[in-house]
């Protein structure tokens, strides 16, 4: 992965740096050793390290913007970390940059029921903001699979999503404000509890634009009140096609469950062989879940048995319990430790019109065949989010490369047929030279004038997103 | 008078253009500026609905009502509810998609599901220098890159003309029920919207009509829930008004959405949001004025007196628009911070400023 060459300036002026930050941090929160430093040289997506020049660990927005201050002034890059959960890269620190963590910020703020938001520091994780809230029964909806660990910082630099943003939408859809601070270390406050921007929608440009515009430390987010309860149905058929057919008419029939997640043979097996969760052996299974009181789930399992049963599924297992609706949950939450087990994996995220995916499952077998790796396919089958995860032997010379070659290929197959790069993961670095393929130069252009705007210099996580040869004379303007 | 037929059209018209445009969709929101007029009343036709994957992809001047016509006969519907302005601010023509995402239009499930920002998946647009963009797509779920999608929605058409949108859509209801509680007290009326939106009974709509004194909390899905959470909520809200159920009230929705209380109304007309709970502080602040509640109390629309500084009564944080009247800019004037961002984002997409010029700040 090609980085930007680290700026000799920057990095002569290191001592400089930490005497400026620890005027305005305590010690503790400034980190300069290499020994400790080497603890934020990469996120989840572990095939590229590199450790930062430096780490902060700020505690609050005001130690946020006096960071942030300074380095602008210094000209020196700034790369935010949430939780280190990003699967694109979205937190590789360059050589020479200062790694802004937000961990230290894990506060709960304000919790308001009667208005349906809390207000949160962004070091909070994902599922903790819904504990924050779980003895009243309300919940946040967004809900990545790396909930238990990921932060609302992440979450809203990625516009993450999760299996149940099918009913719910994504972070984008859930988040109503933030206290955000710009490169510059000006503080700017962007919505909050009322609904809908008074003037354009910069809360809307924010979310989703990985850590390249601001750094968010404090986010107002909507809250829900728990369904009475929910509950699985299982469903397998014998052939990927059939299974896709099956998921569209359930749609069509104007059901909207609140997931539908789907696996291939490669995945089931896997799944079944780590977690046990007695999967019947086919070729595609179906899980899907809906809401509502016992009566109203009941209703809605026999609508859509009856339409799965048009299709001839080989099995349709309606979870009658707690327990059971575990079980048919256990191997698909059980997916990516499972693959983990057998195999190195590298886990892609494009996203594709419904309608594709007979067509796109087949060009994805076709390049597996044609590489040599093996792939498994999980993914959110009601929005058409692809999971298929490569498996490769990263022992092996040249076997990750040939992994990353193939996945560029399948989510080149993925824009091709109308879909995108990525449904919910971000570009970050693993992505950014596709760019081209999904955005023309014009398009691209208009991304890049709202960095312009944001961070003139810009220095917030500057190698990421975007084909590096795309921003080098941006880039280079704003270098000392 | 613009009447570009094809985006190429729109491309040249721009480019060609020296003066500032007034841009236009059907022209029914009230919008007006200074310049030659352009309208996107003739870049029309649906190029793609696939009912199986909820999306829909139209020329921006497609009008609303032939979308909706479309999916009605496959059971599908525009979920946000886009409102019908027209008798409200007695304007005409034919509201258009584009006029729609432009303005960020939503009608009362906006609490439920979202606004049109939520329902817009990839816009094709045309900015200030005549250049044709396109961002995000026709899936539902893109981090592709920067949000543009959101930021085009509600811009109003200063960062540049729609030219064509993709949307999600959702399938219609199969019943809907109404809890109506009546209450002449406005606290009393919040407070039953509040309850009925904590409630675990997916709420698809919550208004209160302070002249009929009247709370109404819409229960939307098949027969049977509807009618099990229509009965579970007016046992809730009971201790709020005297409560009753109301079937047949897709009538009364519509005139929440366009806000038909207020038609002909005398005074300027203002649309504002704020935390539904401050409505309670709001209202009284405003004087002699006449008022109709959406999104559980976080959308006020009022009707004051002319000339009244609406937001100058505020004293509640949120943000209020003139939608009908002179004197005050159109726009909640941003925080200098805000302001800075936005002007500088005109100043990319429109550097020329001839895109509904002042009409945004």
């Amino acid at each position: 992965m090609e980085m930007p060459s680290p700026s000799k300036m920057v990095l002569a002026d290191k001592a400089k740096l930490t005497e400026a930050l620890l005027q305005v941090l305590p010690e503790d929160a400034v980190i300069s050793d290499l020994a400790e430093t080497r603890a934020y040289e990469c996120d989840a997506l572990t095939a590229y390290r590199c450790p930062p020049m430096l780490a902060v660990l700020p505690r609050s927005t005001q130690e946020v913007s006096e960071v942030l201050r300074i380095c602008n002034a210094a000209g020196v890059p700034v790369v935010p970390r949430g939780a280190g959960t990003s699967l694109a890269g979205g937190a590789l620190p360059t050589a020479d940059c200062v790694l802004l963590g937000v961990a230290r910020m894990t506060e709960v703020l304000e919790t308001d029921y009667d208005n349906r938001i809390i207000r949160v520091q962004t070091g909070r994780t994902n599922l903790s903001v819904s504990g924050a809230v779980e003895d009243r029964d309300f919940f946040y909806a967004p809900d990545p699979s790396s909930q238990l660990a990921c932060a609302i910082a992440g979450n809203i630099a990625m516009n993450s999503g999760g299996a149940h943003c099918l009913k719910y939408g994504v972070t984008t859809n859930n988040l109503m404000g933030v206290t955000m601070v710009m490169m510059d270390g000006t503080v700017v406050e962007i919505g909050g509890a009322h609904l809908d921007a008074g003037g354009l929608d910069l809360l809307g440009v924010i979310c989703g634009s990985e850590g390249q515009l601001g750094v968010v430390t404090e986010a107002t987010l909507r809250i829900l009140r728990k369904p009475e309860g929910a509950r699985p149905v299982l469903i397998a058929f014998d052939s990927n096609e059939v299974a896709g057919a099956c998921v569209s008419d359930i749609i069509k029939a104007g059901v909207l469950p609140v997931a539908i997640e789907f696996m291939d043979r490669p995945c089931i097996e896997a799944c079944e062989a780590f977690a046990k969760a007695g999967y019947p052996m086919c070729e595609a299974l179906l899980i899907v879940e809906v809401e509502g009181s016992d009566a109203e789930i009941g209703h809605q399992l026999s609508l859509i048995g009856d339409i799965a049963r048009r299709h001839d599924p080989i099995e349709l297992r309606e979870a009658s319990d707690a327990e059971e609706a575990a079980r048919i949950w256990l191997g698909r939450k059980s997916a990516f430790g499972a693959m983990g087990q057998i195999n190195d994996y590298m886990c892609l995220d494009g996203t594709i019109p419904v309608s594709t995916l007979p067509q796109v499952l087949r060009g994805i077998d076709a390049l597996s065949q044609q590489f040599g790796l093996k792939v498994a396919n999980v993914f959110h089958a009601g929005d058409g989010n692809m999971h298929p995860l490569i498996l490769f032997d990263a022992n092996k010379p040249g076997d990750l490369e040939l992994c990353e070659e193939m996945g560029a290929e399948i989510l080149k197959l993925c824009v091709e047929v109308g879909g995108c790069l990525t449904g919910e993961h971000g570009v970050g670095v693993e992505k950014r030279d596709l760019m081209t393929h999904q955005y023309s130069p014009s398009d691209l252009e208009a991304q890049l004038k709202v960095k312009d705007v944001f961070d003139p210099k810009w220095l917030l996580n500057p190698a990421k997103v975007f084909p590096l040869a795309v921003t080098e004379t941006r880039r280079a303007a704003g270098r000392v | 008078m613009l009447r570009p037929e094809t985006e190429a059209d729109l491309v040249d018209a721009i480019a060609a253009a020296k003066d500032p445009l007034a841009i236009q969709g059907g022209g029914t929101r009230g919008v007006s500026c200074q310049g030659t007029p352009l309208t996107t009343e003739r870049l029309t036709g649906v190029s793609l609905h696939e009912p199986g994957a909820l999306t829909l992809v139209a020329a921006a001047g497609t009008p609303v009502a032939e979308v909706e016509q479309l999916l009605a006969e496959e059971n599908q519907r525009l979920a946000f509810e886009p409102p019908d302005l027209r008798a409200l601010l007695g304007s005409e023509g034919t509201p258009t998609l584009g006029g729609v995402f432009a303005t960020n239009g939503a009608g009362p499930r906006r609490i439920q599901c979202g606004a049109a920002r939520d329902f817009l998946l990839g816009v094709r647009f045309v900015d200030g220098t005549g250049t044709a963009v396109s961002n995000g797509g026709r899936v539902m779920k893109n981090v592709t890159g920067y949000d543009l999608v959101k930021l085009m929605a509600g811009a109003h058409g200063t960062l540049g003309v729609l030219s064509e949108v993709s949307l999600k859509v959702l399938p219609q209801a199969e019943a809907t029920s109404t809890v109506v509680v009546s209450t002449g007290d406005l606290g009393a009326g919040l407070q039953a919207m509040s309850t009925a939106l904590g409630a675990p009974y997916d709420v698809s709509g919550a208004a209160f009509n302070p002249a009929a004194g009247e709370a109404y909390i819409r229960l939307e899905g098949f027969q049977s829930s509807v009618a099990y959470r229509a009965e579970k909520l007016s046992t809730l809200l009971a201790g709020h008004g005297a409560v009753e159920l109301r079937t047949d009230s897709a009538n009364l929705w519509k005139g929440i959405r366009d806000v038909q209380p207020l038609v002909g109304a005398d005074g300027d007309l203002w649309r504002i949001s704020v935390k539904p709970g401050d409505a309670v502080r709001l209202i009284p602040a405003l004087g002699a004025a006449q008022c109709l509640l959406d999104w559980g109390g976080g959308l006020v629309w009022a009707v004051v007196p002319k000339g009244t500084d609406v937001r100058a009564r505020m004293a509640v944080p949120g943000h209020a628009t003139l939608m009908r009247g002179r004197g005050f800019a159109r726009f909640h004037p941003e925080p200098a911070p805000l302001a800075a961002l936005s002007a500088g984002l005109r100043a990319q997409f429109d550097p020329r400023q001839i895109l509904n010029p002042g009409l945004m700040g």
